[in-house]
């Protein structure tokens, strides 16, 4: 197998409830030793998806590939996925060394041999001495790893974890990211993780394929996602975009001039241009860092606009402006960076925005 | 509850309900024939004499084997239900499941009745066998209803999890779902043994010429001279009732505590 070979193969997957279209046609591949995200609402379709790699359900038309192979009736024991659930399933009768080593039972190998695996995955996942606890007692954080070492026991070929974090609280949870980051990149197996939190798929993954409504919106990259979504509804879904109305003015080989509002005359890449406009019609968008105010006197360019600053929201490390460019209707947000010596202005105050063309997006 | 009334009439329920049952020890071991006050003193010669009784131990025989037999078999049909009832969506459930249940409300006479008259025109002679049939029909559904509860509190990717790891249908069901609803299965074998313990009506009604427990005491009660050793059966049947039902609620609080569920229910 060479490395572009795909470990999972989504042909034109469809999925129907009885007249419910869950999924609509999902073609997608994920890489060998990828950290995969599955990212969207809840009712997207992500977690049907990660069930059909699973086996746990049919899919009605198109075709779910494994290392190469169609895994259509091919019944969840027998294809080469482990899965870590959402509510980390815990055999609540047997013992954290009896859950982890669940999976050996038709194992071959010694009874010794088998208790040194055990004993290898709780110490992998930081459960060292744990194996003859009752699985009931356990806390959240710890149950989740007993589900991860009992799922990575089996070395899989891909590991899916189905909003695994959800339960947790917040300290818990981005401790464990950072934990299964670790745990990926030490063991190399292909991650599929499923979530509805934006903020932990781009932490995470090397890649995202954000789901609304059983379709991949886009699936890209986590920087690529967040500094080029391809439509507006990505934009809103990941992060906070602004979004002013625009106007195309002249269409050139590679590039654009557009006229938006508060900025004027723009001319910006062929890159940058994005389907996925709404009703209204063009629109640009840009991120709430990409502005910023400029405090200091140099001379005015064209890359700046007079604005009013009608919001100031303080975060200690941060404070958001919501400011209304001069020759627009509604304010749009910006976040500074509250570098020492320079001063938090006030409600109402007016202020000097620049910005940058090229971390513009222009959806038409 | 702060009214005086209220507590006067609570306290006048609960002794009405239970003072005959505190009695029946008192005048099983109390030294005369007569069931009076006051007492003559105190003797152990009734469950001597009740030792003694043949028909009693026939009668005995012949209702432990009907209620071991309808607790198994309640307890099956109660397994098959509650697992269909909790994990699959099929057509009509709600009525299907509803039928099931009915003769928890259908009064015992009705099912007796009605089958002593079909029994008799089938042609099937009444005996053991056809008490087993009518007790299994009104045992069936206290089944379906503490093993419901049992797979309710019982987290469906636990058995996802199971199948993941390797195993199949048959070996997930032994090694997850059995000894998860284990204390469901006891606790549905002890009541379902007591409710066709004390039965009367339908063993009455489809005995034929086999006494059980139940119809043997009440046959006892024409003979004035038989009733203290009754007094001592009672008050065996009485222990042995509590038991069972105090230990089929533990094994049910205990599943349930078990699969980390919350209690919503029971019969105690």
């Amino acid at each position: 197998m060479t490395t572009s070979d795909p470990m999972i193969e989504f042909r034109d997957v469809h999925k129907y409830y009885g007249d419910y279209h869950a999924l609509r046609g999902i073609t997608a591949t994920i890489r060998p030793g990828e950290f995969f995200s599955l990212l969207g609402p809840s009712g997207c379709g992500k977690t049907t998806l990660l069930r059909t790699i699973a086996g746990f359900e049919d899919i009605s038309s198109g075709a779910v590939l494994v290392d190469g192979r169609d895994m259509a009736g091919v019944p969840a024991n027998k294809r080469p996925t482990n899965m870590v659930f959402q509510s980390y399933a815990i055999f609540p009768h047997l013992s954290v060394e009896e859950n982890v080593g669940f999976g050996l039972r038709r194992d071959p190998r010694s009874k010794e041999e088998k208790a040194r695996a055990v004993g290898e995955a709780l110490e992998m996942v930081g459960l060292k001495g744990y194996g003859k606890r009752a699985a009931h007692a356990l806390s959240g954080g710890q149950r989740q790893r007993v589900a991860l070492a009992r799922a990575l026991i089996l070395k899989p070929k891909v590991l899916l974890l189905d909003e695994p974090l959800s339960a947790l609280d917040k300290k818990m949870r981005e401790q464990m990211q950072v934990e299964l980051i670790r745990l990926q990149r030490q063991v190399g197996i292909t991650f599929i993780l499923v979530t509805h939190d934006q903020e932990e798929a781009l932490v995470m993954s090397d890649r995202i394929a954000v789901m609304f409504e059983g379709e991949i919106a886009q699936l890209a990259d986590p920087e690529t996602l967040y500094r080029r979504p391809n439509s507006r509804k990505v934009a809103d879904f990941i992060g906070t975009m602004n979004f002013l109305p625009a106007k195309v003015l002249e269409e050139g080989a590679g590039a654009v001039e557009i006229e938006a509002a508060g900025f004027g005359r723009i001319h910006v890449e062929a890159s940058q241009v994005m389907g996925g406009a709404t009703a209204e019609g063009a629109t640009v968008g840009f991120r709430p860092e990409t502005l910023t105010i400029l405090y200091d006197s140099s001379a005015a360019t064209d890359r700046e606009s007079m604005a009013t600053i009608e919001e100031v929201v303080y975060f200690g490390d941060m404070t958001y402006y919501d400011v209304r460019i001069d020759g627009t209707e509604t304010p749009v947000r910006i976040s500074m960076r509250n570098v020492f010596g320079r001063p938090v202005l006030d409600r109402g105050a007016r202020a000097r925005v620049g910005w940058s063309p090229g971390a513009l997006v222009l959806f038409r | 509850m702060k009214s005086p009334v209220f507590k006067g009439y609570a306290i006048a329920y609960l002794v009405f309900l239970y003072a005959p049952i505190v009695l029946l020890p008192i005048f099983a071991f109390n030294d005369s024939k007569v069931i009076a006050f006051p007492l003559q003193g105190f003797t152990t010669a009734w469950f001597g004499e009740m030792w003694q009784d043949t028909t009693l131990w026939n009668a005995v025989r012949n209702s432990v084997i009907i209620s071991v037999s309808v607790a198994v078999l309640s307890t099956v049909l109660g397994l098959f239900a509650a697992r269909s009832s909790t994990r699959f969506r099929f057509p009509a459930k709600a009525g299907i499941m509803g039928l099931i249940m009915l003769p928890l409300v259908l009064p015992e006479m009705i099912v007796a009745m009605s089958m002593l008259v079909v029994l008799l025109a089938v042609g099937i002679e009444l005996s053991i066998l056809t008490i087993i049939m009518g007790h299994v029909l009104i045992c069936t559904p206290f089944a379906v209803a503490i093993l419901s509860s049992a797979f309710q509190s019982l987290d469906q990717s636990l058995e996802e999890a199971a199948y993941d790891l390797g195993e199949t249908p048959i070996s997930t069901f032994w090694l997850i779902i059995l000894p998860l609803v284990m204390p469901g299965i006891i606790s549905s074998l002890l009541i379902c043994f007591t409710i066709s313990l004390d039965e009367f009506i339908i063993a009455y009604f489809l005995g034929g010429n086999e006494t059980v427990l139940s119809v043997y005491i009440y046959g006892q009660f024409r003979f004035p001279a038989k009733v203290p050793a009754i007094m001592a059966l009672g008050t065996i049947l009485v222990l042995l009732s509590i038991t069972l039902l105090a230990t089929a609620e533990y094994f049910r609080r205990r599943g349930i505590a078990k699969s980390g569920g919350k209690d919503t229910g029971g019969f105690l």
